[in-house]
């Protein structure tokens, strides 16, 4: 290195700007960081006491917990192995009933809806998402339920070959037997649990699908397409990350829906494959249903189950914002 | 997500420029006018798909309601892709067969929503016309008598909700917003981490935060069930969603007005206090509000840490005591006639609380940030006119006396 010529000045260092802080700032900056502190510390709370208090219950269970089928925590046979998949099964189908209709009614308000009505259905989807998830309960319980056992009946008498759609037991043999073996299923919950799914799911992909760059869309149309065509080759694949973490959001909400469950199915504690048949369970039910009058070592049991779902949706949630996050639509929110 | 403001774009006048460049058009185009072309094909395809119906229903006793209306649909979407054929290409066929498809996506939605309401309200009626089912609580209605809907009302719900859900905003609100206002101050790592925390706890399953509360409050702490434990959860439950919210709303508020209020010397937490905050205060009301909405709609913690009783108990802090949602729950779990009405009265009762909730949110976040109702404008304009007289008449602040010293 060649040494700096004498006489001529050092090179200029550069000069770090630091704010004083006066003492209302300083409080206020201590303040607010304490409150986001404090805010981590109740949420992590949440999941650290779980996982103590499901401790014992672990230990005793070791790694059986996962697949064991039943629950009688005071003879130490319990897990999840029923009740996870169960659980998974009412998730997948309110997902299949709530994504193509969540989708279209996405892609309607955003795309095809006259602009003066657009809001008003923003508003209602809204208003779908701030409706009680017990009154959707109550209506699947007593409304719904009634009127899907044809369907339930029309599915496994017809589609009984498929695995899913068989119902075990007389009345499947024939059209007219009786009802009861349709009734507080798998689907049915789902059925009433993609209700709640949809305005969550819908707001998610409307959103990614109106932010759609007004060129690519006008180029579509340019080049010849028509409003079908637009949508296939520009819309939906820039609300692609939409439509993934809007699925995503409400499979997260779907796993952890609990009255609907409680009130509608009738549980069972082993793997109920068949989603038309009576009989199922989700994590949120059994806790709901079980808190009560189980002993310290069942609610410690409750504990584990409990910490299983907190796990499974951090998950899920986790890898719903990243995917929404890191798509083209969804960088801003 | 569910916050949503009117983003303005300018609107050009477009007859100046017609002649020098043709601006843009930043209309985004959406059309209702499909249905107006296609609406014979639509009427057809309908009375052909209501036929197939009626010939259905007739000839098999098939599936129920639902399982026709399935038939009749996929016949209506054939017919109408049919006709469509007639007269246009593939293409056109298909862009008009998926307009319907997703058309009938939002009503099938839409349906089944006005669906709930009506049902819930319909069978809740009953219940409803009576007053008792306001003022009274349900200790004196035996189940014997159930079905004598003048004795008995949900009034200790509601006194129930009012104060789990005052304790959770109580403790919700201040938090939250603080901690959205440290989102907003911050730009380390570790807010990155709470945001990514917080966003990922708001579709987190309520019945964690009724559990947790359980097993803290009332199994190690030894507390009772309470309105108390059932607030704390509530609490914890919203949390996330107002911090959500409001962090949201608190980055739509112009950096100019920060920027100003920055170089006009104050201080940070003046700058908060007095110019973001009091900017979004629509959005961030409008926040609390759809989140206190959500909590009192929320019956899972609730019946994990209140417990559940037919009396009056107006002390949270002793005692159990029921919620709307939860007792909607329970009384039509019950299956007893009665109770079952009353239980749909009780949930038809939370949807208008609910309802009243979301309108008085609409008509609050459709103003927008910044926005001043009369009142508050004119308060605006006495503390400016205030203050304007305050720097007037102090001589020593004002450049006056330097300009005649030159």
């Amino acid at each position: 290195m060649v040494p700096p010529p004498v006489g001529e000045a050092p090179p200029v260092k550069r000069r770090r700007v630091r704010a004083v802080l006066g003492t209302g700032d300083r409080i206020f900056r201590h303040g607010h960081r304490l409150s986001a502190v404090l805010v981590v510390a109740v949420i992590g709370a949440v999941g650290l006491f779980l996982g103590v208090k499901a401790y014992p219950a672990l230990i005793v269970a070791k790694l059986h917990f996962f697949t064991t089928q039943a629950w009688e925590p005071d003879a130490h046979r319990f897990g999840v192995g029923g009740i996870l998949p169960d659980t998974i099964f009412i998730a997948l189908v309110a997902l299949a009933v709530s994504i193509p209709i969540s989708l279209g009614l996405a892609l309607f308000i955003s795309e095809i809806a006259p602009r003066r009505i657009q809001r008003i259905l923003i508003s209602l989807v809204d208003l779908m998402a701030a409706v009680p998830s017990v009154v959707y309960a109550l209506w699947g319980f007593n409304y719904l339920q009634g009127h899907t056992i044809g369907v339930s009946r029309f599915l496994s008498t017809w589609f009984g070959w498929i695995p899913i759609f068989k119902v075990a037991g007389p009345s499947s043999a024939s059209i007219l037997g009786s009802a009861n073996a349709y009734t507080a299923s798998t689907f049915i919950v789902g059925l009433t649990v993609s209700l709640m799914v949809i305005p969550i799911q819908c707001s998610v992909m409307r959103e990614a699908f109106s932010q759609a760059p007004l060129g690519e869309r006008e180029g579509a149309y340019a080049l010849g397409g028509n409003r079908w065509g637009m949508i296939r080759t520009v819309v939906l694949p820039f609300g692609r990350g939409g439509v993934i973490g809007g699925t995503m959001l409400g499979m997260g909400r779907a796993l952890g829906e609990t009255i609907a469950v409680y009130l509608i199915i009738s549980p069972v504690y082993t793997v109920n494959s068949h989603i038309l048949e009576t009989g199922g369970n989700s994590i949120s039910a059994l806790i709901a249903t079980l808190f009560s009058d189980s002993s310290k070592f069942g609610t410690s049991a409750l504990m584990a189950a409990g910490l299983t779902l907190f796990a499974l949706s951090l998950v899920i949630n986790f890898g719903a914002s990243a995917i929404v996050a890191r798509s083209r639509s969804g960088a801003e929110s | 997500m569910i916050l949503d403001f009117p983003r303005t774009q300018p609107d050009h006048d477009e007859e100046h420029y017609e002649e020098v460049s043709p601006p843009a058009p930043r209309r985004r185009r959406t059309g209702g006018a499909f249905f107006v072309d296609h609406g014979f094909d639509l009427a057809g395809a309908a009375i052909a798909a209501v036929s197939v119906m009626v010939l259905l229903d007739r000839l098999t006793a098939l599936s129920g309601l639902i399982g026709l209306f399935l038939v009749a649909y996929v016949a209506f979407l054939i017919v109408f892709g049919v006709l469509v054929s007639l007269r246009e290409d593939s293409l056109a066929v298909r862009d008009a067969v998926m307009t319907v498809f997703l058309s009938s996506a939002a009503l099938i939605a839409f349906a089944a929503l006005g669906n709930v309401i009506i049902y819930t309200v319909w069978r809740g009626y009953p219940a409803l016309h009576h007053l008792n089912f306001f003022d009274q609580d349900m200790s004196r209605s035996q189940p014997t008598q159930a079905s004598d809907l003048a004795i008995g009302g949900v009034s200790h719900a509601l006194v129930g909700t009012l104060w789990q859900i005052g304790i959770a905003l109580v403790l919700a609100v201040p938090l939250g917003i603080v901690c959205a206002v440290y989102l907003d101050q911050t730009r380390s790592r570790f807010a990155g981490f709470v945001r990514t925390v917080v966003n990922a706890m708001t579709a987190f399953p309520s019945i964690l935060a009724g559990l947790f509360i359980y097993a803290f409050w009332i199994l190690t702490l030894g507390f009772q069930f309470s309105g108390l434990a059932a607030g704390l959860a509530l609490s914890i439950m919203m949390l996330p969603y107002i911090i959500r919210t409001s962090d949201l709303v608190l980055r739509l508020v112009p950096a100019g007005l920060r920027e100003s209020s920055d170089a006009l010397g104050a201080p940070r937490w003046r700058t908060m206090w007095h110019v973001v905050l009091p900017t979004a205060r629509s959005g961030l009301a409008t926040g609390v509000i759809l989140g206190a909405a959500r909590g009192i709609g929320e019956a899972s913690p609730v019946l994990l840490t209140a417990g559940f009783t037919t009396y009056m108990n107006a002390n949270p802090l002793q005692g159990p005591m029921v919620s709307l949602p939860l007792e909607a729950l329970k009384l039509v779990q019950s299956g007893i006639p009665g109770w079952a009405e009353r239980g749909y009265a009780t949930a038809a009762l939370l949807l208008v609380v609910i309802l009243v909730l979301f309108v008085i949110a609409r008509v609050i976040g459709g103003f927008g940030p910044g926005h001043l109702s009369r009142r508050q404008r004119r308060r605006v304009e006495r503390v400016s006119a205030r203050t304007l007289v305050r720097i007037t008449s102090s001589p020593g602040r004002d450049l006056a006396p330097a300009r005649r010293a030159r």
